[in-house]
């Protein structure tokens, strides 16, 4: 998904693509490397049967899930915040820039409520002991994300904000609330609902603080990427939402098919059928 | 800038080293799913025990290869913004629409189907679940059209017009950029090279399981599917590269002439069979030609004018201005020669396995094998000598790894002589082109 993510900014905004990339060439490069080793972690894990193998894999997919977790946050802190971008719209800083206090919240922010969405949605994909353990982790996880997500979204809010970035993360801090009270009380289903909102929230919040930038200047206000000057030619913009208003419905019929399918919660009782 | 340590060569090796790598997957995926799901097909309509496990054992290996295709392919993806932004910038107007096209339409349908495929043997109605990998399949080959369709128009760019103003190259005809013969030749010889990948990989495999005495009714059904792929792939693939060849001699001369090592222009032109010469004095020493072939291969005649390296260049230099528009005629002429000779080689070893292994016709009853026996190597009326025999599974093994290397050189060599031809023509503004050209995720040659 998140290479998705970066595919869909070359898309719409080839401008932005190209200086965020190639600005935040070594944390990329971190989350390229996670990505990797993730990715074939999942599929490599349970080709063998031993268990350092497995062991191994599972350190390995806990690392690499972690880390970009965490620097997208980092990523988007910067965005917002605003960083050294020329009058070519290239990168002038260095990496150390990059690690400012609020961006380094942004990651946190983004960790815990990633890992709440996670362990929400492992409480509501199983049964038994394990679903009680998601269950109270989620509480515990659940409870410091609203702390940092309330400070991180306050910070923004003063710092760049104005309506409605106000009534966006009063939504995000709100939803997310709710969604610790139905983990509370044991329905993942609302929770997992909830806590996706939140995430939706949080980025609409972001980027209305941000618009009609989508990547300010701390240089210069006017070497700001703005959607104008970074975004696609009209031609191309028209093709790409034709192809999304007619592809996504499609999209969402049969992963929500997919969601059916897999509709069951499972527990280890179902593991061995897994297993080819 | 030509410093081997300068940052634009390191960039440029990464280019072509990670896509390369990339590119050893592809081609596979593409062909195994296919494969995996004609396989299942079969096992639906004949309910038969080795169909199954055959199945499995395919999808097993498609699933392994496609998970390094994937995480391969976000470094292509990722490295347009990190290594080559200015390039992003330049053409990104236009790539967007293939890309969101290919993420779109593609790549979400074959990662879902992927896993309902995965997960969903015990959950869906079997024949649902057949459906789920034919999704797959055609994904994966989609995915692969719309990476072309971008990939040809860094070769050959079409409706397009350049914005002075932005400093980039605009979308003007999508449609062109998706049904310009250089895509839909490009596509077709991208699909038959990855089938004769996929069928040799198989056949490979197959050999090395019969070598050995195991698993037989599986790795017969498999070797003779293996082997049928890699006559009918590489079949179209020798077609299909001919049309392809024709196509760039008109649009890309450098390119080709590079290929051949043709430094001047001939009438009637040969084809080079063995070459060596001076690069900077722009001749060949030593040539072993095959007369008037490349004037056929060019223009389907033996007697007609092909352009050489030295006048392109000059062609060049007319109308883009002063520089030095040659690729790197060793690269572009040996990268060549093995790509078609490691081709054919498979190819080769295919069409003698599949007379070799006949089964009904042709073949004297007495050397009709049961579906658990090893089958014989019939070449007449007798079996091969078992030297001749272990000689032939050997290289049925080895046949595995040749159109990878095949495939490697198709990406690397003739892109080396078309990033400078091609792209720096529809660039004013000195915007860098790749070393090679562009493949995220999942595309052929």
């Amino acid at each position: 998904m998140a290479a998705l993510g970066g595919r869909c900014d070359l898309r719409r905004l080839p401008e932005w693509y190209a200086t965020l990339f190639s600005g935040f060439y070594l944390p990329l490069l971190l989350i390229l490397v996670c990505l990797i080793v993730r990715g074939v972690a999942f599929e490599y894990r349970a080709k063998r049967p031993e268990e350092h193998w497995q062991r191994n894999w599972e350190t390995a997919i806990f690392w690499t899930s972690l880390l970009p977790a965490f620097l997208w946050g980092v990523a988007f802190g910067n965005i917002v915040h605003g960083v050294k971008i020329d009058q070519d719209f290239n990168y002038a800083g260095g990496v150390l820039d990059l690690l400012n206090s609020y961006a380094l919240l942004g990651g946190l922010v983004t960790l815990a409520l990633f890992t709440f969405h996670g362990t929400v949605f492992v409480g509501l994909k199983t049964v038994g002991e394990i679903r009680e353990r998601a269950r109270q982790l989620a509480l515990r996880v659940g409870v410091v994300t609203a702390l940092l997500a309330v400070v991180f979204l306050l910070w923004t809010q003063f710092d760049r904000g104005d309506g409605a970035s106000l009534v966006a993360a009063v939504a995000a801090v709100a939803s997310l609330l709710v969604a610790l009270v139905a983990a509370r009380a044991g329905r993942e289903g609302w929770a997992f609902a909830l806590s996706g909102l939140t995430i939706v929230a949080t980025v609409a919040m972001l980027f209305l603080t941000l618009f009609p930038n989508v990547m300010p200047s701390t240089l210069n206000p006017e070497w700001s990427l703005t959607v104008t000057n970074a975004s696609s030619s009209p031609y191309t913009l028209k093709i790409m939402t034709w192809c999304a208003v007619i592809a996504t419905p499609i999209v969402m019929l049969y992963q929500g098919w997919t969601y059916w399918v897999f509709r069951k919660r499972i527990g280890t009782q179902h593991i061995a059928e897994l297993v080819h | 800038m030509d410093l081997a340590l300068a940052p634009e060569t390191l960039a440029r090796w990464q280019f072509g080293i990670t896509t390369v790598y990339h590119f050893l997957f592809v081609p596979l995926t593409i062909s195994l799913a296919a494969l995996t799901a004609g396989l299942q097909t079969a096992w639906v309509r004949t309910e038969k025990e080795k169909y199954l496990r055959a199945t499995k054992f395919w999808g097993k290996l498609f699933l392994i290869n496609i998970a390094m295709g994937v995480v391969t392919g976000i470094v292509q993806e990722f490295q347009f913004g990190m290594n080559w932004s200015d390039y992003s910038r330049f053409v990104g107007d236009v790539f967007g629409a293939p890309l969101a096209f290919e993420a779109l339409i593609a790549f979400f349908f074959e990662s879902t189907f992927i896993g309902l495929w995965i997960f969903g043997w015990d959950k869906l109605p079997k024949k649902i679940h057949l459906a789920c990998i034919w999704m797959v399949s055609i994904g994966t080959l989609l995915s692969a059209y719309f990476i072309l369709a971008a990939n040809s128009w860094m070769q050959h760019p079409v409706g397009y017009r350049i914005n002075e103003a932005k400093g980039r190259a605009e979308l003007t005809d999508f449609w062109l950029v998706l049904t310009q013969n250089t895509t839909l030749n490009q596509v077709f010889h991208s699909f038959s090279a990855a089938f004769l990948t996929g069928g040799a990989f198989m056949v490979g495999i197959a050999a090395f399981h019969l070598l050995r005495k195991e698993h037989i009714p599986v790795m017969r059904t498999s070797l003779r599917l293996g082997l049928v792929t890699v006559a009918v792939g590489g079949l179209l693939t020798a077609v299909s590269g001919d049309t392809l060849g024709k196509v760039m001699y008109e649009q890309q001369p450098m390119k080709m002439a590079a290929a051949e090592a043709l430094w001047d222009g001939e009438q009637p032109a040969p084809f080079s069979v063995f070459a060596y010469g001076d690069v900077d004095k722009g001749h060949n020493k030593v040539a072993l030609e095959i007369p008037g072939l490349l004037s056929f291969l060019a223009h389907s005649d033996f007697e007609s004018y092909v352009p050489g390296i030295n006048d392109t260049n000059k062609a060049l230099q007319e109308k883009f201005g002063p520089g030095d528009y040659k690729p790197i005629v060793p690269v572009a002429y040996w990268g060549f020669r093995w790509m078609i000779g490691f081709g054919m080689a498979s190819l080769s070893i295919g069409l003698l396995g599949l007379w070799l292994t006949r089964k009904k016709f042709l073949l004297p009853a007495a050397w009709r094998t049961g579906e658990d026996e090893v089958p014989h190597l019939v070449l007449f009326r007798n079996p091969l000598r078992p030297r001749l025999t272990r000689l032939y599974w050997l290289a049925a093994v080895w046949t595995m790894a040749f159109p990878l290397i095949a495939n490697s050189w198709a990406g690397s060599s003739p892109r080396w002589a078309a990033s400078r031809g091609s792209s720096t023509a529809c660039s004013r503004r000195g915007t860098r082109s790749p070393p090679v050209s562009p493949r995220p995720r999942s595309s052929p040659r």
